[in-house]
């Protein structure tokens, strides 16, 4: 398979054919996918677009906009004795007062689903997996529960759907958003359909650093034509039906409720809940924990950067009283959490 | 999270595979594919395949970024 290897001499010329476009224009692009903001801080990219293009990194990161609720629902679990299990990004997330890295119990990282349930078959207590993350993973997890688990098995669902979040941020209308780059792996799974809804200019771009520059590339030119349409840069991984059989197996298991975002209040239809066939495995239904919010003031304002309203280096608490040792918000704990990937690549827009 | 790697099937049986990364191989699943061979490229996510990688789109993009790059003003 040919590899997309980052060639310099190649991006600048796609970055120089973006600044051709856009002229003197001011334009806002947001992308929803932790993904792409790693390629493009550790690629450098904002430094090779024009510094009138601002891309701008929205609601992508799974772990950031899982809500503390949610969080608290997993610590509790494993304090009452029960194996938590998830993906390690998670485990340094602040919930009220701890985090699952910090409390005393069995927390376990895994790679996929079946390690954990690999787990439950291996001991004799309750194992619940925190299922985690967007389209791109919850075919997964449904793959395996239609697979059957053990009876000490169980998940808290935490998997969410990305075009309702979209849908929210576009009727608030604060980010004054020109157009988005759609998540490549998340369109694996959906296709480009679910996008039509929305009246905006849409590129799905894939991960290499020319994949991306080439999604700006067409998005930009397509603002310039007025023209508003769900294009694709990806398709040797994003075909128009998506992915037929990961989409029936996701939603034979799940269907959307509304549900509160961590940043966002609660957004329509954007959880996926357990069917009835499927309840039996809902660990909050089965150990009987109510989620609970809990407004807590520490300065941090994660909640701005996962709308798109602010960037990581706006917030005072930014790489000073919150770094990845000692994390404050979400954003910072994540591998793919905004603040952390800034962190991490120095990237700072603001001196 | 939603890093997704290419990768070669290398063995199937089953819904059960072998893809070989290049330096690294990796049991996954293949519940969310259909019609997957040994030798097809697939995208790799949480152990599990979640879509074939299609070569000539790829050589067809490559194509369009440097025929965009030759193109003068």
């Amino acid at each position: 398979m040919q590899k997309y290897e980052f060639e310099r001499g190649l991006a600048q010329k796609i970055a120089s054919k973006i600044a051709e476009l856009i002229k003197d224009e001011e334009l806002t692009i947001m992308h929803v996918c932790g993904t792409h903001e790693v390629s493009i801080a550790r690629y450098g990219l904002r430094h090779l677009l024009p510094k009138n293009l601002h891309v701008i990194m929205g609601p992508g990161c799974p772990v950031c906009i899982t809500p503390q609720s949610e969080v608290d629902a997993s610590i509790k679990l494993a304090e009452d004795g029960v194996t938590i299990t998830t993906f390690g990004d998670l485990l340094k997330v602040p919930g009220r007062n701890t985090s699952l890295a910090d409390v005393e119990g069995d927390v376990r990282m895994v790679q996929s689903i079946d390690k954990a349930v690999e787990i439950a078959e291996k001991v004799k207590n309750d194992v619940v997996f925190f299922a985690v993350g967007f389209e791109t993973t919850a075919p997964s997890t449904a793959a395996l529960l239609k697979r059957g688990a053990p009876e000490n098995f169980f998940i808290i669902p935490s998997h969410r759907y990305i075009p309702p979040a979209m849908r929210w941020l576009l009727s608030q209308g604060d980010a004054n958003i020109d157009g988005f780059i759609l998540p490549g792996h998340v369109s694996t799974i959906i296709g480009v359909r679910p996008y039509r809804e929305f009246s905006v200019p849409q590129v799905i771009a894939g991960f290499e650093p020319l994949d991306i520059l080439y999604g700006l590339y067409m998005l930009v030119k397509q603002i310039k034509e007025g023209r508003c349409e769900v294009e694709n840069a990806y398709t040797r991984a994003v075909r128009e039906e998506g992915n037929p059989v990961a989409q029936k197996i996701m939603n034979e298991v799940f269907y959307p409720i509304d549900s509160e975002w961590r940043g966002f209040p609660l957004i329509e239809k954007s959880r996926m809940a357990l069917r009835e066939e499927y309840e039996r495995f809902d660990a909050l239904e089965h150990f009987q924990i109510k989620l609970e919010s809990v407004k807590k003031e520490t300065g941090c304002i994660c909640e701005k950067v996962l709308r798109g309203l602010a960037v990581p280096d706006d917030c005072k608490l930014f790489a000073k009283k919150c770094t990845p040792q000692h994390p404050v918000g979400p954003c910072m704990v994540s591998f793919e959490g905004a603040c952390r990937i800034w962190f991490k690549y120095g990237e700072r827009i603001r001196e | 999270m939603c890093l997704a790697i290419p990768a070669k099937i290398v063995e199937i049986e089953g819904k059960d595979a072998v893809v070989d990364y290049g330096e690294l191989k990796q049991k996954i699943r293949l519940d969310l594919l259909e019609d997957v061979k040994i030798g097809d490229y697939v995208l790799v996510h949480v152990g599990y395949a979640i879509q074939k990688l299609d070569e000539e789109e790829a050589k067809e993009t490559l194509r369009i970024l440097e025929e965009l790059a030759s193109l003068e003003e």
